[in-house]
């Protein structure tokens, strides 16, 4: 009797120190990133850190301004992309799909989900690299880098981002109550009303912090992006043009010409930027989707 | 009147042409791999590891990335389970209480779950930097298992969720304890969703690249012990296709196809393996 209460015991505090480590590890790389990103941040201002576009170590001039942008373009673009194609998706499934096809379709969307970025990658420069060089761009007169740039990247990161919208809306769309949709059906209005006017209304919070999660896992996406985007420090001025992520860089240059001061420092910092962005558009999707779990919204 | 049915007929055809988007977009990624990969997959590639000059267009193949890959997955995955489990049996409300703990944890998980893979990465690298430590499978194996920890861990949980109040509270009521609940209970009737979790994880570890650039490294041969640098097939597709060499390139498409291969095959026996356990099941 006695051994089994100790065993339950001892269990159980192990299980607690593991839920206590999960709950640590967030802070762990982010006082990690902060400490090694520090020499940096006290030697450069950090208005020429963020806005300065001038990028180059070995004079010790660290303008992150076109990596911002670059990422900004790339992620924003994706998004433009992936948000009306997932949105539309999921309504269809979870509204007017039989369940047959929505069978069909969840494991195929979870397959898109569980394919590797390098393979997204390798196919941009194999599919979409191409066409943008052959025939898009000459059709549209436009000038590119061979087809590598922010389109290239913006089309291989969309595809990745819309499994993540796609399951995420079907959820919310789900919790809308069947109830509120028959009230509307009731009084005449068309299925299609009763979505516009009913459903999205009701799930609107949801469908937000949907597009938040898939926007914030395109800003972090690095091998897929920078096998197809060019990798060019200059601030983009069109969909046309190479662009730099932050990402981009931190795989590129990380690990090599450490002897350069505060280089190593710099891309840390990078690191740190992707990861407080990363962590403030989590929180901030998380909690409207537990508002919407405990029924607040 | 009619022109409210013209609208959802619009938006009908608009959400029907998104759906084959959706479909069409992995079709298209699927195909294009095979297409341009299988006619370049040669039995050397899988059996063979890199020989010298592998990168400049000499002979050999990538089994030291296939069985690198392997290694690191795998690791990477047992080493999440024995923290995910724990996690996941924690926050049941027997042992957390729905307390304050459970609520930061699922959000550092979820936080954890949205953190690009080249943040672990480049943290990875900085602390074994700080250790000491060069590029190794124990480094990759460590990185991916914090990769694989959110994943697995969610999962896991939304699983234990399912299992119905009342078998837990009979099993309380002959008088087990919470740990006799949870190992002999509540773990066989989630056994498949506790599976396929793990599965997922190990998927998402086996397919990233970025954490692994810089903590488990490159190399031709097949690693013999932790402290060795590792090769695995994403890295080795991304390198293969960054070399001047069309026929390293094209060794790059076949790699993509056995990456693709595994990646299906967890998906299918994810699919097969919770069918086959759910009989067991108490509905």
């Amino acid at each position: 009797m006695n051994l089994r209460r100790l065993k339950d015991n001892i269990s159980s505090r192990l299980m607690l120190a593991a839920t206590v480590f999960a709950c640590l590890l967030f802070f762990f790389v982010l006082i990690g990133l902060y400490s090694r990103a520090s020499p940096i941040l006290s030697a450069v201002p950090i208005t020429d850190l963020l806005f300065s576009s001038e990028w180059g170590p070995t004079d010790g001039k660290f303008g992150f301004f076109p990596f911002i942008m670059g990422t900004l373009w790339v992620t924003g673009l994706a998004t433009i992309i992936a948000v009306p194609i997932s949105l539309l998706s999921s309504i269809y499934l979870s509204e007017y799909a039989g369940n047959h096809l929505r069978n069909i379709m969840k494991p195929l969307i979870d397959l898109l989900a569980g394919i590797p970025s390098v393979v997204y990658g390798l196919w941009g420069v194999l599919a979409v690299v191409p066409f943008i060089k052959d025939t898009l761009a000459p059709a549209l007169g436009v000038e590119t880098v061979g087809g590598y740039g922010i389109l290239a990247g913006g089309i291989v990161l969309a595809i990745m981002v819309f499994p993540i919208i796609i399951s995420i809306t079907g959820e919310v769309l789900r919790s809308v109550s069947q109830e509120l949709r028959e009230v509307s059906l009731s009084l005449g209005a068309t299925k299609w009303q009763t979505i516009k006017h009913v459903v999205l209304r009701k799930a609107r919070p949801g469908i937000f912090a949907a597009i938040i999660l898939g926007f914030s896992r395109a800003f972090g996406e690095t091998m897929a992006v920078l096998m197809v985007v060019g990798n060019v420090a200059k601030v983009p001025s069109s969909i046309f043009d190479p662009a730099y992520p932050l990402p981009a860089l931190i795989a590129n240059t990380f690990g090599e010409m450490m002897s350069i001061p505060l280089y190593e420092s710099a891309i840390l910092l990078a690191a740190l930027m992707l990861l407080v962005v990363v962590m403030i558009f989590n929180i901030l999707a998380r909690m409207v989707l537990i508002k919407i779990e405990r029924g607040v919204v | 009147m009619e022109l409210r049915r013209v609208e959802e007929s619009v938006f009908r055809v608009l959400m029907i042409l998104s759906l084959l988007i959706v479909v069409g977009s992995l079709l298209a990624v699927i195909g294009t791999i095979l297409w341009k990969g299988l006619p370049v997959l040669s039995i050397d590639m899988i059996t063979k590891t890199a020989e010298g000059g592998y990168f400049l267009g000499k002979g050999g193949g990538i089994l030291n990335a296939i069985v690198g890959s392997l290694y690191l997955a795998a690791g990477g995955t047992v080493l999440a389970f024995f923290l995910s489990i724990g996690i996941a049996f924690y926050l049941q409300k027997e042992y957390s209480g729905g307390t304050k703990l459970s609520n930061l944890t699922r959000l550092s998980l979820d936080i954890l779950w949205g953190t690009p893979s080249i943040v672990y990465g480049a943290f990875g690298f900085t602390v074994m930097m700080y250790f000491h430590m060069r590029a190794s499978l124990l480094g990759g194996i460590i990185i991916l298992a914090f990769l694989e920890l959110p994943i697995m861990t969610r999962a896991m949980e939304e699983v234990l969720k399912t299992v119905p109040r009342e078998l837990k509270e009979v099993s309380y009521s002959l008088g087990a304890t919470r740990l006799e609940t949870t190992l002999r209970v509540v773990s066989k009737q989630a056994l498949p969703g506790l599976m396929t979790g793990v599965l997922i994880a190990f998927g998402r570890g086996i397919g990233d690249a970025a954490s692994i650039l810089f903590t488990a490294g490159y190399t031709d041969r097949i690693p013999t012990s932790l402290f060795d640098a590792t090769a695995s097939l994403p890295l080795a597709i991304f390198f293969q296709l960054g070399t001047p060499s069309p026929q390293v390139q094209q060794k790059a498409y076949a790699s993509a196809v056995i990456l693709l291969v595994i990646v299906l095959a967890i998906s299918i026996t994810t699919r097969f393996l919770s069918r086959k356990y759910t009989k067991y099941i108490i509905k």
